[in-house]
């Protein structure tokens, strides 16, 4: 049993963790696409989301996916709340126990800010996503989406390309896959890798070719326009053309390779349409794998909070 | 008053002394001093330094009580054994001018703990823009200049800062840090700042104003003091110039010499500190720069903050750790007792040095000197428990650490200002 108040990264996750997060999510999904979105795990429990950013698709991921375990649902955009008037996070977190939440699911421009969330709240906290710090719905929805494909993630080997320095979604992925045995390939331009990401386990290479070479997994990352605008590219042309995936590029990838991307893609940036609407894409079953990890994880923790009143 | 069998930390040796003290002053050293109806203080198992001195600490006072005050920070300073301190002009009206500086030391004689001496700004506001009335202020008091906190960015500002500055013999102590650079970063660029998923400051945001105040002291050939060295390429720029002649002195603190950044994946936010703790690396060449001399004298850049500006998301907590009360337990424990430096060595770098850098009395102990003295147990150990600190500021990262050397009496002008 996944004994956890919280899921704030997969740092700290152990495989085991992992394979069972993914094994219930699997079971979701089975129900989901039976037709079955009236669970009743969360029935009587109460989730407030909580995104100081914004975001369309993991929020309404999660509202769903806590609606369709019979949660009742709350949304805080933060912009519209007490927040904008000045109120701390950490009396945020307070006011939220006082109202009898259960699980607080936050998105948070800032690195470890769920960390203080979980410190002061009783509420389970869920992280949607920190800063430059982690996203590990998204890598659980990620590993899924890779091992209903291949079966299991052992010995595979994910090519991430793109902007891996601000990206959350990349290091989430990179602890979780690593933690299950697969490889990591990181290409990005040299201004847009963290330093000593090598040393968590990550494969840098020094080109694109390098990277695609025998994929299994070839993921994009979004870029956001403001990087170009900070500087730390030429031109989206020159990115594009050095670090955007197209068809052909992906022909050095293993024939039964898949194509993944977090979303929202920016179209013939970081992956040609021809690429996005590939047959090797699986960037819509990773919506769906999106609501089932978060279903999961949400039934998981709701399970070791019953258990551990 | 008479001191009786203290192990006396003198400039070359620790003996076994006794200490006349009469007037303030350090009447007689001797191996035994015949009792003459004075108080006595026996001082066996205890080491007696000369009066620590921390030439950079952050009062808050005027502006920032709620984060510390003059009186706090005074009962603070003699707590962790220090006889006198500078506090550095980031207050608010900032210490630009004479009113301020006078201000800060009235209320520092009132309190009358330890020996308070204000350190004025370099520019009005600290803005960078316009020279404070440096004559005035040292004229009030001040015993050096500094802009803590900033650089002052634009380099010909600078370098007539240091000129006029040298003209009244004050020195300018430089904050060095390329704001460009930082850029909003909040711990050091490195494998640690990866894994937290926080902005890295990289060492060359400190390195390159470091080499920039040594050019202008080389070329304007006037003494500069560089803050809080943090970088190992920052020890080896200060070391290279010292070599060359430049007139440039260096501190650091403990918290670059004991830890490294691998703290801050904890989301902590009382590690967050500026410069930032670095790495393996650096924290060597700080120890390194401080046994061969690069580094003369530890300070603890005392930044005392209120829970309120620690207790929220790390990138908007208020950089700074509150370390008057624990820096001599680090500088025993990490330094002393780990074979880094002798006690000779420690009372160099913690109040020698300090008091030839700013032209200060005291800082060794001898006959005719001032009886500024720290007297402590270095066989004793205490856990750090902020919540206990004196000091209103209890934003230490350090908790639970275990600390050698416990100081059992402050002694300033020859009067007890803590015992312990």
């Amino acid at each position: 049993m996944l004994k956890r108040k919280d899921l704030l990264g997969l740092i700290d996750l152990t495989a085991e963790e992992i394979t069972e997060i993914l094994d219930v999510a699997s079971e979701m999904k089975k129900h989901l696409k039976a037709g079955d979105k009236n669970l009743p795990y969360l029935k009587g429990k109460t989730a407030t989301i909580l995104f100081y950013e914004n975001s369309t698709r993991t929020r309404t991921s999660f509202e769903l996916a806590a609606k369709y375990l019979g949660a009742t649902v709350i949304n805080i955009a933060a912009a519209t709340s007490s927040v904008a008037k000045g109120e701390t996070l950490v009396d945020t977190g307070k006011t939220l126990d006082a109202q009898l939440n259960d699980f607080l699911i936050m998105r948070h421009p800032m690195g470890g800010a769920p960390y203080l969330l979980a410190k002061v709240a009783k509420a389970g906290v869920l992280n949607a996503g920190d800063g430059m710090n982690e996203h590990p719905t998204q890598a659980l929805l990620d590993m899924l989406t890779m091992r209903e494909h291949f079966g299991s993630l052992q010995g595979l080997k994910v090519a991430i390309v793109g902007d891996i320095k601000h990206s959350r979604v990349a290091k989430s992925n990179l602890f979780g896959l690593k933690t299950m045995g697969a490889q990591v390939y990181m290409y990005a331009p040299e201004t847009l890798i963290p330093k000593d990401i090598d040393k968590l386990g990550a494969k840098l290479c020094k080109s694109k070719e390098e990277a695609l070479e025998g994929a299994d997994v070839v993921m994009g990352l979004r870029i956001q326009l403001e990087r170009q605008q900070a500087g730390n590219f030429p031109t989206l042309n020159e990115y594009a053309a050095f670090y955007g995936v197209d068809a052909k590029s992906l022909r050095l990838a293993k024939p039964n390779a898949i194509i993944m991307h977090p979303g929202p893609v920016n179209r013939g940036v970081e992956l040609t349409g021809k690429v996005i609407d590939h047959e090797k894409s699986r960037i819509e079953e990773q919506v769906f794998s999106g609501i089932a990890v978060r279903m999961a994880v949400l039934k998981l923790l709701n399970d070791y909070r019953d258990f551990t009143k | 008053m008479i001191i009786r069998n203290g192990k006396v930390v003198l400039k070359n040796s620790v003996e076994k002394k006794d200490i006349l003290v009469e007037g303030g002053r350090i009447v007689k050293i001797a191996d035994t001093i015949p009792a003459n109806g004075d108080t006595e203080l026996d001082a066996s198992g205890l080491h007696i330094f000369p009066g620590l001195i921390d030439m950079h600490v952050h009062l808050r006072d005027p502006g920032y009580e709620y984060k510390e005050d003059i009186e706090s920070g005074s009962k603070a300073a003699v707590k962790g054994g220090f006889t006198q301190i500078c506090c550095m002009p980031n207050t608010d009206p900032i210490a630009d001018n004479k009113v301020v500086v006078s201000y800060i030391k009235h209320k520092a004689q009132e309190v009358d703990l330890c020996k308070v001496h204000p350190i004025g700004a370099i520019t009005k506001g600290e803005k960078g823009e316009q020279l404070a009335e440096i004559g005035e202020m040292k004229r009030a008091g001040a015993v050096a200049i500094s802009d803590d906190g900033v650089t002052v960015k634009n380099t010909r500002l600078m370098r007539l800062a240091m000129e006029y500055a040298s003209g009244f013999a004050m020195k300018c102590l430089c904050h060095c840090e390329e704001k460009e650079l930082v850029d909003g970063g909040v711990v050091n660029e490195g494998l640690s700042s990866t894994i937290a998923g926080l902005k890295g400051i990289p060492r060359a945001a400190e390195d390159i104003v470091i080499a920039r105040e040594i050019a202008l002291a080389e070329s304007l050939d006037v003494p500069v003091h560089i803050c809080h060295v943090s970088t190992h390429s920052g020890v080896r720029l200060i070391r290279d110039a010292k070599k060359a002649g430049v007139k440039v002195t260096a501190e650091t603190c403990p918290h670059y010499f004991a830890v490294t950044d691998e703290i801050v994946t904890s989301f902590d936010t009382n590690t967050k500190v500026n410069p930032p703790i670095r790495e393996e690396i650096d924290k060597q060449a700080v120890l390194e720069g401080l046994k061969d001399g690069t580094l003369d004298c530890i300070v603890t850049d005392h930044a005392p903050h209120h829970i309120n500006d620690k207790n929220v998301e790390y990138n908007l907590a208020a950089f700074g750790i509150s370390g008057i009360e624990t820096s001599f337990g680090f500088a025993i424990t990490y330094l002393y007792k780990a074979g880094v430096l002798s006690l000779p060595e420690i009372a160099e770098k913690m109040s020698a040095a300090p008091a030839r850098i700013l032209n200060l009395e005291g800082g060794e102990i001898k006959e005719g000197g001032v009886a500024d003295l720290t007297l402590a147990n270095l066989d004793e150990s205490f856990v750090v428990d902020p919540a206990a600190f004196v000091s209103k500021g209890k934003n230490s990262p350090f908790k639970g650490y275990e600390l050698d050397g416990v100081v059992k009496y402050t002694i300033v002008d020859g009067s007890i200002k803590y015992q312990g």
